[in-house]
């Protein structure tokens, strides 16, 4: 039997002649006629018109034809919504058929007929099947149930489907359970709060037990849905993990990807001390790798995902990097995948393999795939200091080999390299220099630009008019830098380039730098000097790398879609789907520290870190001993300069955000009361002090001494009162601090334990340092850097704490952070939520990673601090927390 | 989930198609076939964007399956779905070409009825589908049929029937491995795995339970410390031809079909399954340790002048003497300005073939421990492509009686409680085919 004479009619009259057919008395001729029917509409051709002839065929027992004209109403239906009310009382017959094949089918079919009129029939027949005795019914009723929630939610709700879904998670068969599943998860996407798949441990249970017997496609359902589960400890997160990591010997990549995923999520969870955390790392990566050897297909789904692992846990496959090795007859998709996973992978232990590699990579055919593989070595050079010689000799064969592109290409990365490592490699340029003419890409020249040669022949200068925009911008500066370091030879050149750019161009920016230079030039040729020579930032080892929070949410998608796009799903997925954003489970352990500050108060209040001190005796006992002068090796300030410091910095008193604090009552220093705060001016740290003479004798011969603590901080010069403090007079004082000192860890860290000694006795009091007053002024990573800084700290060093009821905008707290040094790098919008990536760095070299969620219309905001010390990320938030609050 | 599913011809016509989300709408048809099939660059990826629409594209000789969404789907599912769908097509009408599909579309928009509910991919097993999508009717069904369907498809064996019946139980194992090697011009192995698989061919009546055991390191050791020494059924299964005396092979990592047991893998690492009736893929491994290598490819190639290419390559078994490798197939790329070629080899015969770009050397059979070598004088046009030619690896086809690997199959049980015959009755047969996979060494 040939059907393919169906696709061939293509006569006029065509339809009239099917009516007919359709309408003929005999069986055989009307099955031959819907076939013609199902055939045009496969073709695009529109046959609604016979939708009652169509009709008129379904009261019939041939399983065939039937199959025909559902497929026929299913395209229709909605078409004729009126008619399609004649196929209603077929279905209710049907879903009583004894034949539970029929009945079934009567289920599947009706729910694909979105006709609202249509589906309140229809509620009575699936009620009947969901409970149906065969379990194949039921199966094909739980999606169908999905099915009349995309049609009319309202209804499915009020008519109580979804409680009998959630029943069919319990029923004895493994399809029904995974199908149910399905249906749940698809529903509850669109009701992201409603807990609809109730997830507790009951019930993921019976999912684990379904999992081991359904097909595989009910296990994709089932690992897809225990992803979305938050076990509410690391015993569960494990036993659930080892239930699951049979999976990973499955032959369909899909459960071994779902399974990966649900692994990933509950790593986070797992203490990394134990055991189990180590088997289970080692576990993922055979899996990871037998996806390889799948289809084409499957392996680019499987590297975009590898890609994402590689990134967020690259411990699993380190010692894997020879599989991502190109073949040669790989598709170009898996070909530029691998490369990028390469690079990420490639370390001092593997670069001689990976440049051997590369190099053969730069030799192919396809251009893409080339220019690649180049920037590819420029990046080992960049990440591995140890290969950057290798790499350069590497880059300088490929441009021996004079193929246009790869020399181009080529030349932008040696400029990566020059930036990363100046004055190492100039003995180069001459050899690069030989290229100059075969440069016809607008990157390369500007690279070449930039590199420092500049053309110095006037044709060149005058085809500035002709050339792209971006190379007239290098070129501009390169000839402004030529002319700084030798203004002699140059001066004509630069003359003529200035008047070019700010009178010929008709392109505004190159204009405004033009004339920018020239202003700068012609006033102040140092200021010039300094601002056109200065510091490049350093560039940074990793590129292309995914922020963090991104990152964690497209884990949480492996295997899907957003992660093949390597986007949140709501930037593809239309209407209610998907709105719902996914994170990483987070271990217990940090939210308690990160609630605690929050409950306890952003300072600790002084009384409490005063029964800190010791007994006076035995840690600070050697205090008494030490000579209270000032600390040798640091220079002397005179009271005088002191005082002008103080005066330029009174005008900056928004850094004081401190009110001052009683550090010492006059009762227990036999009268001396001290207050004060600490701040930061101008980049310099002061401790200012009131000293208070409340006694009835005056005082004199005032000295400090600060105990050893956690930043070694210690007085830059002895105290300035050198005149007696009379009875109920007080002085104020500015200590100025530094951190040179002797350091020794302090509970709680920022404390700070001082001596004050005066004619009558020797008083001890402490105190909490802000950690503000540490933080310095050239505390702005760049963000390449950050971001391959906070990939780089592990992620158990992040802590996250709530800001409540804080009314700002993120252009103001940026600002009011950059008050005490708290610099902001970057500003996402995802989603309405503002995202501001911060940094700031300590006295002691220590840097700090913060990410402020600020979302619009809620007061609290989330931040997430990352810090290779994380004990001082606690102090950190109490400074966002005074800072935003005040 | 999976909105809908097309099936295009070479010329991006539809043959198929098949809408099951309301999202979909017929314009995605045409999406497709004018921003992928008529496409004038080549496909970047399977996986393509158009609007907001995600299309997923697999191609079988020239016919193209697409699945179309809106949503976040699973994409490894909906690959793994495409290509089920194929061997679905494949066990039904056979070879997927336009042909088989007009002329079976009825059939194909059944069984996408069946397999694919709501974009919800359902039992695809052909063994259970062949069962009720018969293009006959079920007419003739009785109660007791109906409901022995209905089990099946949904059941936890959905891959095999009950009351199946052989007067002579059978069963045929083939270990077939593929060997992948990736060579320098030196001879330094940069590198080299084998992916096997285990067919199995089972004619065994009821629902026997079997076991089956191979050299696997991890369990060799553990029996070894256990004292156990499972060899039951060495003697008959044993064999292969490598020339290695190795006892047990390190798998790095092995899947399974469906119908095994992956807890009791993982727990106690035992294969233990009902198998399906007929034939299927019982496992799949890779090992990337002590693998043979059957053939060693040693290339010389010196450009004489810029006209003038010659071409020295040896190739040497490495296998028993006593074996013979089959089907070899040596594959010199020529540059894309070849003009003429002289070729002489020892052994086989050899063309140039230009229309591939390549000197083609097959020889017929070759037993272990030899040399054959060939050798050919290239002459080139001259061009002003300043670009030099990129030197392909020199590739090779070839198939070994043996396992590469090394894997041998120890055991597989066969117990059936119900029905009287016993591991011994049934007639076991174990083959080793070793084949090239993509084995290429770098000129």
């Amino acid at each position: 039997m040939t059907d393919s004479k169906y696709f061939t009619t293509n006569k006029k009259g065509e339809i009239f002649e099917l009516k007919a057919e359709l309408n003929n008395e005999k069986k055989e001729k009307r099955k031959e006629a819907v076939k013609k029917v199902i055939a045009a509409m496969t073709v695009g051709k529109d046959v609604s018109s016979l939708f009652p002839d169509v009709v008129n065929c379904m009261q019939t027992d041939n399983l065939e034809l039937k199959k025909l004209v559902y497929l026929y109403l299913m395209n229709y239906a909605k078409s004729q919504p009126d008619m399609a009310i004649m196929a209603v009382n077929s279905f209710v017959k049907d879903c009583e058929d004894p034949n539970p094949l029929i009945r079934a089918l009567a289920v599947r079919t009706m729910g694909c007929i979105r006709v609202d009129k249509i589906t309140e029939y229809l509620c009575e027949p699936l009620r009947k099947c969901l409970k149906d005795e065969d379990p194949y019914v039921r199966k094909t009723a739980a999606v169908c149930v999905a099915k009349l929630h995309d049609i009319n939610a309202q209804m499915v709700e009020d008519q109580g489907f979804l409680d009998s879904l959630r029943d069919l998670i319990a029923d004895s068969n493994p399809m029904v359970v995974a199908n149910a599943v399905a249906a749940l998860s698809e529903i509850s996407e669109s009701h992201p709060n409603s807990n609809l798949l109730d997830l507790n441990p009951q019930n993921i249970n019976k999912l684990l037990t379904a999992l081991n017997e359904c097909t595989e496609w009910g296990q994709i359902f089932i690992l897809d849905c225990l992803s979305n589960y938050n076990p509410k400890d690391e015993r569960e997160a494990q036993s659930i993990c080892e239930r699951v990591t049979p999976r990973l010997s499955h032959a369909n990549s899909a459960v071994v990807l779902s399974a990966v995923k649900v692994l990933m999520k509950f790593l986070e969870l797992l203490p990394k001390e134990l055991d189990y955390y180590n088997t289970l790392l080692k576990k993922l990566s055979p899996p990871l790798v037998t996806l390889l050897s799948g289809e084409p297909e499957v392996q680019y789904v499987a590297l975009r995902n590898i890609n994402l692992i590689v990134q967020k846990r690259p411990e699993i496959l380190k010692q894997e990097i020879k599989v991502f090795f190109v073949k040669y007859n790989d598709p170009i998709y898996v070909k530029l995948e691998k490369l990028d996973i390469m690079i990420r992978l490639a370390s001092q232990a593997n670069i001689a393999q990976v440049l051997a590699e590369l190099k053969e990579y730069a030799t192919e055919v396809d251009v893409d795939f080339v220019r690649k593989a180049v920037r590819a070595i420029g990046r080992c050079a960049i990440k591995v200091e140890q290969s950057a010689e290798r790499c350069v000799s590497t880059l300088l064969d490929l441009i021996q080999t004079k193929v246009n592109y790869v020399v181009q290409e080529a030349i932008v990365v040696i400029r990566d390299i020059f930036r990363k490592y100046p004055n190492k490699y100039e003995s180069i340029i001459a050899t690069l220099c030989e290229n100059l003419d075969s440069l016809d890409e607008p990157d390369a020249r500007a690279a070449m630009i930039w590199i420092g040669q500049v053309p110095r022949s006037a044709q060149t200068i005058h085809s500035l008019g002709g050339v792209l925009f971006q190379v007239q911008l290098t070129l501009l500066t390169a000839i402004v830098k030529l002319f700084l370091k030798k203004p002699s030879e140059t001066q004509e050149l630069v003359q003529q380039v200035l008047s070019l750019a700010t009178q010929d161009s008709d392109n505004p920016d190159l204009r405004d730098r033009g004339y920018i230079y020239w202003r700068l030039l012609s006033t102040d040729p140092v200021t010039a000097k300094e601002v056109v020579l200065s510091e490049k930032p350093l560039i940074s080892e990793e590129t292309d790398l995914i922020e963090p929070t991104l990152l964690d949410e497209l884990i949480c998608h492996i295997g899907s879609l957003a992660s093949v796009y390597h986007k949140p799903p709501n930037a593809f997925v239309e209407g209610s789907h998907g709105i719902h954003r996914k994170h990483l489970p987070i271990q217990h352990g940090s939210i308690d520290t990160g609630e605690s500050p929050v409950s306890a108060g952003p300072v600790v209040p002084i009384e409490q870190a005063q029964s800190v001190i010791p007994s006076q005796g035995d840690l600070l006992g050697d205090l008494l001993n030490l000579d209270l002068g000032p600390p040798v090796n640091v220079p002397q300030v005179s009271s005088m300069q002191m005082g002008a410091v103080d005066l330029l910095g009174g005008g900056l008193d928004s850094l004081v955000y401190l009110f001052s604090q009683v550090w010492l009552p006059a009762v227990k220093a036999k009268g001396l009361e001290i207050s004060g705060t600490f701040s930061r001016r101008q980049g310099q740290m002061y401790m200012d002090m009131t000293f208070t003479n409340k006694a009835l004798q005056h005082m004199t011969d005032f000295a400090i001494q600060f105990n050893k603590n956690s930043f070694g901080v210690i007085p830059t010069t002895p105290l300035p009162i050198h005149t007696p403090l009379m009875p109920s007079q007080s002085i104020e004082v500015s200590l100025p601090l530094n951190t040179i000192g002797p350091v020794m860890k302090m509970d709680p860290l920022n404390n700070l334990q001082v001596a004050v000694k005066n004619n009558i006795d020797v008083f001890y009091f402490s105190g909490l340092i802000p950690l503000n007053i540490f933080f310095v002024e050239d505390g702005k990573m760049e963000r390449q850097v950050f971001l391959a800084t906070w990939k780089d700290i592990p992620n158990e060093n992040e802590l996250q704490y709530q800001i409540k009821e804080c009314h700002l905008n993120a252009d103001t707290v940026s600002g009011k952070l950059q008050n005490d040094n708290i610099y902001t790098i970057a500003k996402r919008n995802v989603e309405g939520q503002d995202m501001l990536y911060q940094s700031l760095k300590l006295t002691n070299g220590i840097w700090i990673l913060a990410e402020l969620r600020i979302q619009p219309g809620n007061p609290n905001y989330t931040l997430s601090l990352k810090c290779r010390a994380p004990e001082v990320t606690q102090y950190v938030y109490q400074v966002y927390y005074s800072v935003l609050k005040n | 989930m999976i909105g809908g599913l097309f099936i295009y011809n070479h010329k991006g016509e539809v043959l198929i198609s098949r809408v099951y989300r309301d999202d979909i709408g017929r314009n995605a048809v045409d999406a497709f076939r004018v921003n992928v099939i008529h496409a004038r660059q080549q496909v970047r990826s399977p996986v393509t964007n158009i609007a907001r629409t995600s299309f997923f594209h697999v191609k079988r000789s020239n016919i193209w399956l697409a699945a179309v969404t809106k949503q976040n789907v699973n994409a490894a599912m909906v690959f793994e779905f495409l290509y089920k769908m194929c061997d679905v097509m494949a066990a039904y009408f056979g070879k997927v070409s336009e042909e088989n599909i007009k002329n079976n579309f009825v059939l194909i928009y059944e069984l996408l009825d069946e397999i694919l509910d709501f974009g919800y991919p359902q039992n695809s097993e052909t063994g259970a589908l062949k069962t009720f999508i018969t293009q006959q009717g079920i007419k003739g069904q009785t109660k007791e049929e109906q409901s022995q369907i209905t089990s099946q498809v949904t059941g936890q064996i959905g891959w095999r029937r009950e009351g199946i019946k052989y007067r002579r139980n059978e069963l045929f194992l083939d270990v077939l491995e593929s060997v992948n090697l990736l060579m320098s011009p030196q001879g330094q192995v940069l590198s080299a795995h084998v992916s096997g698989r285990v067919v199995m061919k089972s004619y065994l009546s009821g629902m026997p339970e079997c076991k089956f055991g191979m050299n696997d390191k991890i369990v060799i050791d553990k029996a070894g410390k256990g004292g156990v020494t499972d060899e039951v059924g060495k003697s008959d299964l044993g064999g292969g031809g490598s020339t290695s005396g190795k006892q047990s092979i390190a798998i790095d990592d092995c899947t399974f079909n469906q119908c095994v047991r992956l807890s009791k893998f993982d727990s106690e690492r035992s294969i233990s399954f009902i198998p399906p009736d007929g034939e299927y893929e019982l496992m799949r491994y890779r090992t990337t340790k002590d693998i043979i290598l059957p053939f060693r490819v040693i290339p010389l190639v010196r450009e004489v002048g810029r006209t003038k290419l010659e071409v020295k390559v040896v190739i040497k078994s490495n296998f028993k003497p006593s074996l013979l490798a089959q089907k070899i197939e040596v594959r010199i790329p020529t540059p894309l300005n070849t003009s003429g070629v002289q070729v002489i080899c020892m052994k086989g015969k050899a063309k140039y073939k230009a229309s591939e770009n390549a000197i083609v050397w097959k020889i017929k059979r070759m037993a272990g421990m030899k040399e054959s070598q060939i050798s050919a004088e290239i002459e080139l046009l001259p061009t002003n492509d300043k670009k030099k030619w990129a030197r392909p690896p020199i590739s090779m086809n070839f198939e070994v009686p043996f396992a590469p690997s090394g894997l041998k199959v120890r055991y597989l049980k066969v117990f059936e409680s119900k029905l009287n015959y016993s591991d011994h009755d049934v007639v076991k047969w174990v083959r080793y085919i070793g084949r090239s996979g993509i084995y290429e060494t770098r000129c």
